[in-house]
């Protein structure tokens, strides 16, 4: 009897404890779902009244943008952020996927590990930083060459294409890398060049993947604030050819937000909605993605 | 087979060239960030303060510091608490996926959403005004899926015999956790929060939009602060002189090099300290 009640004791001084340490453990992974419902939540709270206010269409497909007359049309922001997005992500992909494909199959083995750490500071270099070499050197350089004045969307590509290949090289060289070695060895087997192998096999093998860091870098590139700032030239009209001065969605939200009052800072809030269903809209594809190639290599 | 041979070089030269602007373009930005920077970083710089005569980076620094140790003070235990929770007690399920694609989306979410957030929750309906401390919170969402991914891999890492060892000899599992488990992983935990670090060193958008751009020593947690990245675009935007605008961007370069040689040192110890413990 007595030992019977001694180990019951045993056990429950050691069970609160642990209980007590699991249901921590387990609130603070709750923390992620907490901090994404409470921004989804606040963010529309706040931003979704002033799209009622100034009518979901005049805001979603006005053309002007004039807050002191009261038009808040932010059409000109998103063609100029799709527009920059997709052409940096097609300049930076074509360079970052060959990239990836050097160092995952041509360089030698000491010139990867060289340049691995190198992809990764060009991953570390903050943003504004990127934005500063672009105010600097980019848009001079393109203002010498084409004779207009260098803030432009085409300073814009430019960046973006840059500061994406990290995200890019790094996964597409895992995905490259996951590829079964068996896929190589009987492609070359056949008679296949090296060349024909990379891109008829493992490129098309590692396509998922490849197409996860493309992914990736679209949410980058239309989230990226700081650098584009300081090269876009800012001014919120449609661009009609590569030279324009633009403004992005992100640029109106940061070159705005410190001195807008009342209906003009609602509206911005709203800008940050209409920026956010785009970047769901990214992570739940990725999210599709991720998972048919887990179900393909299961 | 001529034209095969030709189009195969022709291939391979494509290869090279973008591997090589690849290179290129880290080395460009380096050289002339630094080459235009560095000679302006003197001492006095450093230590002076900004503002009248004085065109220093002191208050900036201080005000980095604090904004990095206050962020990972509430990052840190959460993030790695969490990715203890996923790798050692949850079990595979529903609430393990939403967990994980809450993380995924967390990460993807630009830092301008974050900062917006931050301006409208922590800066007005919490009523914490631009400060270190609405900053740092806002701040610690943000890195807190970098916090809980690396640990996450590290903590899978850690030999299971080292845990059936520790478990064998009667230890519970919570004492196998802070005992065995995460002292091992330590390096690895170590690399999470300096990647945290080199992401608040350089961020921009969220941190202007809740700490503000007050270019003075911050008193409190609850006072405003510029943070060395905000220094940068806010004197690059008034049209300050090139040379203090370099030499900023210069010292976060450098900055930025020091975090991740010390990234790579940690993970250099953790393969040391896990590389020796395989089973057998």
């Amino acid at each position: 009897m007595e030992e019977k009640l001694e180990r019951k004791a045993t056990r429950r001084r050691r069970t609160p404890a642990e209980f007590i340490m699991e249901n921590l453990f387990l609130l603070c992974a709750l923390a992620s779902i907490a901090a994404v419902a409470v921004i989804t939540v606040y963010l529309f709270v706040s931003g979704t009244p002033a799209i009622f206010k100034i009518g979901a269409k005049e805001f979603l497909l006005g053309t002007v943008w004039k807050p002191t007359e009261g038009q808040f049309g932010i059409l000109p922001m998103i063609i100029c952020s799709v527009v920059s997005t997709v052409l940096a992500v097609g300049a930076g992909g074509v360079i970052g996927v060959m990239t990836a494909v050097f160092m995952a199959e041509l360089a030698p083995p000491w010139l990867t590990r060289l340049l691995r750490p190198c992809v990764r500071l060009l991953a570390g270099i903050p943003s504004v930083v990127y934005g500063y070499f672009g105010l600097t050197l980019i848009v001079p350089l393109i203002a010498k060459l084409s004779g207009f004045a260098g803030n432009s969307l085409l300073a814009v590509i430019v960046l973006l294409a840059m500061m994406i290949l990290p995200t890019i090289i790094s996964i597409s060289e895992d995905a490259l890398r996951a590829v079964p070695r068996a896929y190589k060895e009987g492609s070359l087997a056949l008679g296949a060049s090296h060349s024909q192998t990379i891109f008829k096999v493992l490129l098309p093998a590692a396509r998922s993947g490849i197409l996860s860091a493309l992914v990736l870098g679209v949410g980058r590139a239309i989230g990226e604030t700081m650098a584009v700032i300081l090269v876009a030239g800012n001014t919120p009209q449609i661009p009609t050819s590569l030279f324009d001065s633009v403004r992005t969605l992100t640029i109106n939200i940061a070159f705005e937000m410190s001195y807008a009052e009342g209906l003009h800072r609602e509206a911005l809030f709203a800008t940050g909605v209409v920026l956010f269903l785009f970047i769901m809209a990214l992570n739940i594809l990725l999210n599709v993605l991720t998972r048919r190639r887990e179900k393909k290599n299961a | 087979m001529k034209a095969r041979k030709v189009t195969d070089g022709l291939v391979k030269v494509f290869v090279w060239l973008c591997a090589g602007i690849t290179a290129a373009l880290l080395i460009w930005i380096l050289v002339y960030i630094m080459s235009r920077g560095l000679p302006h970083v003197t001492w006095e710089y450093l230590t002076s303060k900004f503002g009248g005569d004085d065109h220093g980076i002191y208050p900036m620094i201080v005000s980095t510091l604090c904004l990095v140790g206050l962020t990972l003070l509430f990052a840190a235990p959460v993030g790695v608490f969490a990715a203890v929770y996923l790798v050692e007690y949850a079990k595979p399920g529903k609430l393990v996926n939403v967990i994980r694609f809450a993380t995924e989306c967390l990460s993807g979410i630009p830092s301008i959403l974050f900062g917006l957030f931050g301006f409208i929750f922590f800066v007005q309906i919490c009523n914490f005004k631009f400060s270190l401390l609405s900053g740092a919170l806002t701040l610690a969402l943000m890195v807190l899926p970098t916090i809980i991914r690396t640990t996450e891999e590290v903590l899978k890492t850690v030999p299971v015999s080292y845990k059936e060892g520790s478990l064998a000899l009667g230890a519970n599992k919570l004492y196998t956790l802070f005992r065995i488990t995460l002292p091992s992983a330590l390096p690895g935990v170590l690399t999470a929060l300096i990647l945290s670090i080199g992401r608040i060193v350089g961020e921009t958008a969220a941190v202007f939009l809740t700490a503000g751009m007050v270019y003075r020593v911050p008193k409190s947690i609850f006072s405003s602060g510029r943070t060395l990245a905000v220094h940068l675009y806010a004197i690059a935007n008034e049209g300050f002189s090139f040379d203090e605008c370099f030499a900023t961007a210069a010292v976060l370069v450098v900055l930025v090099l020091l975090i991740n040689f010390a990234a790579d040192l940690a993970g250099k110890l953790l393969i040391r300290r896990l590389g020796g413990g395989q089973p057998n």
